[in-house]
């Protein structure tokens, strides 16, 4: 029994019936995640804030309340400690040491005289203030960068107004993103910005092949209003919008479950960008087509080409 | 779309062989590769740090400091020359990338300037009134400052070497800046080798010799230096007064080995004839007085001299333990650092953490890969089958060209990996459901496969590019781990458009030619 068969090629349903509730739910969802970054922030690792971090293996279950007391007395500023996957694990973020490499090299020192012997130090990272704030304007650049490239290559493939929408919906995900990471307080470093940045291609990715659609229908259809055919659209691209976000889930989800502690950020923003992305490229990305005044003429072929 | 000419037969064929082949040394130990004869192909794939473990420090040379250093030489060349020419001179001082001063005779000006041009090769003298300047070009600031960073890096290649790593990498990045990553290296004793500039002088002792109070104003060509680890009972440290003048300098030490004398560990030093002839003058001088060995600033030892040492050999010794007199020798050995370098950047693994990585990336790459095949037969039956052989050979030519290629692949390589894994049924995908359309539609069988085909092809192209320039930009604004993810991601992309567009398709003409079903079990 195939499970393709569970999703009929003719579905009907009526996505941009749910328009305005998308549109407004999206909106409250846009507002809260911006909310959540200027109030909350985002808990920056030490890519972007600079520091000392340090992943231990104790030799037997982790006390942090014991650990945080003894580094306490070091005096070192700001010392964040979790536990990291197994209860042996535990990371030690340490606030960048005022003076240059040497300190932070003492403080390091400090620390391990503090912990005694019989630990594993599975990783050490140090980022200096400069490097922090390359990495920083690098972040930004690429995400930015990011964002016109997409734009720039749908309205070289397709019409203005596919691009704009296109972009919208990107925003979109990279906004509620963000505002995920600062809600949950997730570790929010390099490997989320390259998270965001894969989300970007799989969400336009996602955006193009119903884009790809609709300028088929709307050459097909030339007299059929606007909203029939996004919808036709949308319901014939639904089977494999939803086969291949399954697929990519499957996927993610094995990453997060077993790919290691390090790599659990990461997927987690993949799984969640997946979704959002999805939902994005049905629920605003296509409808927003409507608002653009869109028409057939917009991407009729020219007379000759038509065969 | 259907149809499938013979050569392109050959060359999906030739390509796959080329896959299994390139991919498969990866499956063999590196013992058993060596027995291998030649002509196979035994590449495997390059391991990031923070899968085989081992340190990865990025440095900062202070040039600015070092070029600041050169242009303080000149200076004092310029005193001293014109000095011992009794040429008057006022307001001798340093400016941007030169030194300037004013000749206070008229008539002396050009035996000035010709005095100054003899000091600073290629660098260019200027006259304007009474006022003479010597500067760098534009040119030569950038060959001092190349050559300055390059000398680095070859001490750097002396010291780090020494300490028998397996192929440590040193490598300049921009115009001030060292990557040093050695794999398997402890980081520790890499940032003791390098953080220290290692320059040694030799000097005299002021008679008062010690004090307590490090903000002492000696008499003039002498300073106060701090003494290493050196402290009264009281637990102060104590500071030596030394003679500013240089007595010998380390720059003409030859050797330098770490050894024993009377049961504790030393460090014995050789110098060059140069060096020998000096060492043999100032000791055979100052037989009774002190005579300090300055490191870096501080002083390590200062031991009375029993006896002119004409060899131009000697110990140091002081509060060494065998590491400790191990790591001055190889210092001394390599030579001092032209330039301060300083640790900017650290991200070091260790093997734990390594290994674990590596298990945890093989386990979710066999099970991504059986979760996705194990859906795409319930999905598509048949025909899905056939998207897992073409997945299967998709991974194993990414696994060729990494090999191939020598691409680093890191952790979040490994995640792109897991993620084209997912992807990659995409195309396929896109491809069967348009096939199913077109039979809905009232396509024959053959029909339907090339309308799905032609139809699709666009489609699976425009979603492609987009990740495709995602993964360029990572490539371009990330470093390290991400770029092996960008680098994976990517090569992803084009590996799984080949086996969709020519591996799957291939299997569905041949079965549809086989077959000749009716009716397309989609």
């Amino acid at each position: 029994m195939k499970l393709i068969n569970l999703i009929p090629l003719d579905t009907n349903i009526k996505f941009l019936r749910f328009h305005r509730l998308a549109i407004y739910g999206s909106l409250l969802l846009c507002i809260a995640s911006l909310g959540f970054y200027l109030v909350k922030g985002l808990n920056y690792g030490i890519d972007f804030r600079g520091g000392i971090l340090l992943e231990i293996r104790m030799n037997q279950a982790a006390n942090l309340s014991i650990l945080r007391a003894n580094l306490k007395t070091l005096g070192l500023g700001e010392i964040e400690l979790q536990e990291f996957g197994k209860n042996t694990d535990v990371l030690i973020r340490i606030e960048k040491q005022p003076g240059g490499a040497d300190q932070q090299r003492l403080a390091v020192t400090k620390v391990k005289e503090a912990l005694g012997s019989g630990i594993d130090y599975r990783r050490t990272e140090f980022v200096g203030p400069k490097v922090s704030g390359e990495l920083v304007e690098a972040g930004i650049i690429a995400v930015i960068s990011a964002l016109i490239a997409m734009l720039m290559y749908i309205w070289f493939r397709f019409e203005w107004q596919f691009g704009v929408g296109a972009v919208i919906a990107l925003g979109h995900d990279v906004l509620l993103t963000i505002g995920i990471f600062s809600l949950i307080g997730l570790e929010f470093n390099l490997s989320t910005v390259a998270a965001i940045l894969t989300i970007a291609g799989y969400s336009i990715n996602d955006t193009v092949v119903v884009y790809d659609r609709v300028r088929e229908n709307l050459r097909k259809y030339k007299v059929r209003p606007l909203e029939d055919i996004l919808n036709m659209s949308l319901n014939n691209t639904l089977s494999r919008t939803i086969l291949t976000s399954v697929t990519t889930l499957i996927a993610l989800f094995i990453l997060f479950f077993l790919g290691g502690e390090v790599l659990k950020g990461f997927s987690f923003a993949m799984i969640w960008g997946v979704l959002v992305g999805t939902y994005s490229s049905i629920f605003i990305a296509t409808p927003l087509l409507m608002n653009m005044n869109l028409r057939a003429s917009a991407v009729a072929l020219p007379e000759e080409e038509i065969n | 779309m259907v149809s499938f000419s013979r050569w392109k037969v050959i060359l999906v064929f030739c390509v796959c062989v080329f896959g299994l082949a390139y991919s498969a040394p990866n499956l063999f130990s590196q013992k058993t590769l060596t027995t291998l004869p030649d002509w196979l192909p035994h590449k495997q794939m390059n391991l990031g740090l923070d899968l085989r473990g081992g340190a990865h420090l990025l440095i900062e040379a202070k040039i600015e400091e070092a070029i600041r250093e050169g242009l303080e030489g000149v200076l004092q060349s310029v005193r001293i020359s014109l000095r011992k020419a009794r040429i008057g001179y006022q307001s001798l001082s340093l400016i941007q990338n030169g030194v300037t001063v004013t000749i206070n005779n008229e008539k002396k000006i050009s035996e000035a300037r010709d005095k100054i041009k003899e000091i600073g090769k290629g660098m260019i003298v200027e006259v304007e009134g009474q006022r003479v300047w010597i500067k760098y070009t534009e040119e030569l600031l950038r060959d001092r400052r190349r050559a300055i960073l390059e000398q680095a890096v070859t001490i750097l290649n002396i010291r780090v070497n020494a300490l028998g790593l397996t192929e440590p990498s040193i490598q300049r990045q921009g115009t001030d800046r060292i990557l040093v990553q050695a794999p398997g290296g402890d980081p520790e004793k890499l940032k003791n080798i390098i953080g220290k500039t290692a320059k040694m002088t030799f000097h005299l002792v002021d008679p008062e010799f010690t004090t307590l109070n490090p903000k002492l104003r000696p008499r003039p060509g002498v300073m106060v230096l701090k003494g290493l680890d050196e402290f009264d009972t009281a637990g102060r440290p104590i500071f030596y007064l030394i003679k500013k003048r240089v007595e010998v300098s380390g720059e003409n030490l030859v050797d330098s080995r770490p050894t024993v004398e009377q049961g504790r560990p030393v460090v014995s030093f050789r110098f060059d004839p140069v060096g020998a002839r000096r060492f043999a003058n100032t000791t055979k001088r100052n037989v009774g007085k002190p005579f300090a060995i300055v490191l870096d600033k501080e002083v390590i030892s200062a031991p009375v001299i029993r006896e002119a040492i004409l060899g131009g050999s000697g110990i140091i010794s002081g509060n060494f333990t065998t590491e400790s007199a191990s790591e001055l020798a190889l210092l001394l050995r390599s030579g001092a650092l032209p330039v301060p370098l300083t640790i900017i950047e650290e991200r070091s693994v260790g093997p734990s953490l390594g290994a674990d990585s590596i298990q945890a990336g093989k386990i979710a790459c066999i099970f991504g890969l059986i979760a996705v095949a194990v859906f795409m037969v319930f999905a598509y039956g048949g025909f899905g089958i056939m998207a897992d052989i073409a997945l299967a050979l998709n991974l194993v030519l990414l696994a060729a060209a990494l090999s191939l290629l020598q691409a680093t692949l890191t952790l979040p390589g490994i995640a792109g990996i897991v993620l084209t894994i997912g992807m990659a049924v995409d195309a396929n995908v896109l491809v069967f459901e348009r096939i199913r359309e077109e039979q809905l539609r009232g396509r024959t069988p053959i029909s339907a496969v090339d309308a799905g085909y032609s139809r699709a092809l666009t489609t699976i192209i425009d979603a492609n590019l987009t990740t495709f320039i995602a993964a360029v930009l990572l490539y371009m604004f990330g470093s390290g781990p991400v770029r092996g993810f960008a680098v994976t991601l990517a090569i992803g992309l084009c590996t799984s458009m080949f086996s969709t567009i020519m591996v799957t398709r291939l299997m569905v003409i041949t079965w549809l030619r086989q077959k000749r079903p009716q009716r397309l079990p989609l």
